[in-house]
């Protein structure tokens, strides 16, 4: 059924599946966290602003509180100091909610192998999608997201997602 | 080049020769304290650690570095706090970093690394990639507790509230954690934790050569990522010996000038829309964008160019980048005149930040201020002028100075540097010279691809200064360099390999930062916003 053509049901009753409904809301209003740490939040403000423009994939309500937001963007390093604010704002987030790594460093750590850096985001929250770049360009978060929204759809709507997962913060 | 004294001096004088050194020498700029780990040095000196003092002479021309062997760094040596504030974070630092104690610091804690850490990670004996997960955040009130105390406040008898800000907070530009105490919506007392962004930049320069470093200088200051390329290849040549030719340097000038607006554009973008502002952010924002189109048609990256190299940069200019350029510059200039129209005089925008958390110009050099902070509390001192490099003495262009140093004044600063920057860039266009752009000599650059497959000395050249590095001679040295927040140091310890021993960078947002607690007292949480937007605190650079 394509419901942009809503207008021309008048009064009539439209019939589909739950799970479309509840797909078409999802993928077309996903409300982003950015956890920005460094470089490539810079390179998310850019895909925030109106050239890149993330609000033509409905990706634009930038929420600064998790217990908003359904899709925890990772942009730049995160240290082993960071990693349990990272658990705690992954924790406040409700169901059902998805994770983007957004560059080398969120996703393995990067170049960064040392005694600072956590390899990779994986190792606190289940991720995903993953961004390559150092840092990205724009116009490859904006396909993360657009990944995410092809993601969405083929998944169950109504289960808890990542149950399986089990962070090395978690059980603290 | 500043003539530069070092002077090496005992742990039992280390305070009352810096004290003499402030207040009779007229060193009154504290820039950096580092320390030094000899344990794997070929010769070691007498003792395991050093601690590297560099000072500032208030004519701003000459710099001072005193060495002073440390014993034993469970004992430690005499803490400078009380002579130079700036002292406070950096010793913090060399105690969270090298396990060197500092007697008398009223909170000697560790500040880059978290508190569940165990050893000294720039220890030599300290394994690069042996990580510690942090499994809580510390609360900080072992910070805020003294600070009442000395107010003589109480949390119940004064009815105050302790918010805490950040480190994930939209207006925290990253990772800076605040924590207030507020009576009503004044701050009565804050405290600043950082360190969240430390990626060990430091620790892996240890293991990297020189040309290696390059891509992690460009992640210090990711605003202006080229300027900190240029800022590290130019320390080291500095140590070398050897100078760019001018096609080089005038790309350079025009590069570094380029990203001080970059820098500029960002900071004033985002602090504009901390406000509220929104439409200033489009406007100041978009050209930036069109800069980073020509940077990443020259270079290859839109944020991270890795341009740089250690005597040059990779390649020339393209054909055609005058007109690029230019464009880019009238693209910025729009920004920054349409942003003004709606700024200058208007109420809101004045009333919200003149007289907010003003810096005196004494208080400024105190807390080790440097760069476009310093100059808003009216203090002339820009490395361009006062110690010319690259023929900067040679442009025409205006230093631009505040008057107060209140967050008006840090942001009007940048408006008018752009400006400056600008008529810099458009000079170094007209007078850009031919020739080459990277020094002749095959122990520093690499050969040409020509030369690489055509013949055995070309291929031998390049896998020798790609396996070991350029060799540095043996020796220690401070370069600075104008960066877009101040002074951006590096203080590199070769031993004559191509690997330096130690680098430690003068990042200008740490000394920034290590003064925020202390001069959004008094004022509001929004006041606060803001100072935090006009100090321009980058993470990358203030954790490294």
């Amino acid at each position: 059924m394509d419901l942009s053509n809503t207008h021309l049901l008048d009064e009539a009753v439209v019939t589909t599946k739950l799970d479309a409904v509840v797909t078409w809301g999802r993928e077309a209003s996903l409300w982003p966290f950015v956890f920005g740490t460094a470089c490539c939040a810079i390179e998310f403000m850019a895909t925030a602003a109106s050239r890149y423009d993330i609000s033509r994939f409905g990706a634009e309500v930038l929420r600064f509180s998790p217990r908003h937001a359904d899709l925890l963007i990772v942009a730049g390093t995160v240290s082993y100091k960071q990693a349990p604010i990272l658990k705690q704002i992954w924790d406040q987030m409700p169901e059902p909610k998805w994770c983007v790594a957004v560059g080398a460093c969120a996703s393995t750590g990067g170049f960064y192998d040392n005694y600072t850096t956590l390899q990779g985001i994986d190792e606190i929250v289940p991720v995903d999608v993953y961004v390559a770049g150092c840092p990205p360009r724009p116009e490859a978060i904006l396909d993360a997201v657009m990944d995410i929204q092809r993601q969405l759809k083929r998944e169950p709507k109504f289960e808890l997602r990542n149950t399986e997962f089990k962070g090395k913060l978690d059980d603290i | 080049m500043t003539s530069d004294t070092m002077i090496l001096i005992k742990s039992s004088e280390l305070f009352e020769t810096l004290k003499k050194a402030k207040e009779e020498l007229d060193y009154t700029l504290l820039l950096d304290i580092t320390a030094i780990d000899n344990l794997h040095k070929s010769h070691p000196p007498f003792t395991r650690f050093e601690l590297v003092y560099i000072l500032r002479h208030s004519n701003f021309k000459d710099t001072l570095i005193y060495k002073v062997p440390v014993e034993d760094p469970e004992i430690g040596v005499e803490s400078i706090s009380p002579v130079f504030t700036s002292a406070d974070w950096a010793e913090r630092e060399i105690y969270d970093q090298y396990g060197i104690h500092f007697k008398n610091h009223k909170m000697l804690k560790r500040v880059l690394n978290h508190e569940e850490f165990v050893g000294h990670p720039l220890r030599k004996d300290y394994e690069i990639t042996k990580g510690q997960y942090c499994t809580v955040s510390q609360d900080l009130m072992d910070e805020m507790k003294p600070l009442l105390n000395e107010r003589d406040l109480d949390m119940n008898k004064d009815d105050l509230m302790i918010v805490n800000l950040g480190p994930s907070h939209p207006a925290s530009h990253g990772t800076i954690r605040t924590l207030a105490a507020l009576d009503g919506e004044t701050i009565v007392a804050a405290a600043a934790e950082v360190g969240y962004l430390h990626r060990g930049f430091e620790k892996s320069c240890e293991n990297h050569n020189y040309n290696q470093i390059i891509p992690y200088t460009d992640r210090l200051n990711y605003c202006s990522a080229l300027m900190n390329n240029i800022a590290f290849a130019k320390t080291v040549e500095e140590m070398l010996d050897i100078t760019v030719p001018d096609r080089g340097i005038f790309i350079r000038i025009i590069l570094a000038e380029l990203s001080r607006v970059i820098d500029h554009l960002v900071c004033l973008a985002a602090g504009l829309l901390d406000m509220g502002g929104q439409t200033n952010y489009w406007y100041l924002f978009n050209p930036r964008n069109d800069a980073y189109d020509f940077l990443s048609k020259l270079t290859g990256a839109r944020l991270t160019n890795s341009y740089m190299r250690i005597g040059g940069m990779t390649h020339d200019l393209y054909d055609g980048w005058q007109s690029d350029l230019e464009d880019v510059l009238v693209k910025i200039d729009f920004g920054i005149t349409e942003s003004l129209k709606m700024i200058l005089h208007n109420r809101i925008y004045n009333d919200r930040i003149q007289d907010v958390s003003p810096v005196s110009a004494v208080q400024a050099i105190d807390y080790g201020f440097t760069g476009p902070n310093l100059r808003a509390s009216g203090v002339a001192y820009d490395l361009r002028f006062s110690d010319p490099y690259y023929y900067y003495d040679t442009f025409d262009f205006n230093m631009v100075v505040g008057s107060v140093g209140d967050t008006y004044d840090r942001m009007m600063v940048r408006f008018e540097e752009m400006n400056e920057s600008i008529k810099i860039i458009k000079q170094a266009i007209k007078r850009m010279p031919g020739g080459d752009i990277n020094v002749a000599d095959k122990r520093i650059t690499m050969p040409s691809k020509e030369c690489v497959y055509g013949g055995i000395e070309g291929m031998m050249n390049q896998f020798k200064l790609v396996i070991d590095g350029v060799k540095v001679p043996e020796g220690e040295h401070y370069g600075a360099f104008e960066a877009a927040n101040g002074e951006l140091g590096f203080y590199i310890v070769s031993d004559g390999s191509g690997t330096p021993y130690k680098v430690k960078v003068r990042p200008p947002s740490f000394y920034h930062m290590a003064a925020y607690p202390k001069i959004i007292e008094n004022y509001q949480v929004a006041d606060a916003i803001m100072t935090l937007g006009s100090l321009n605190i980058i993470a990358g650079e203030m954790d490294r």
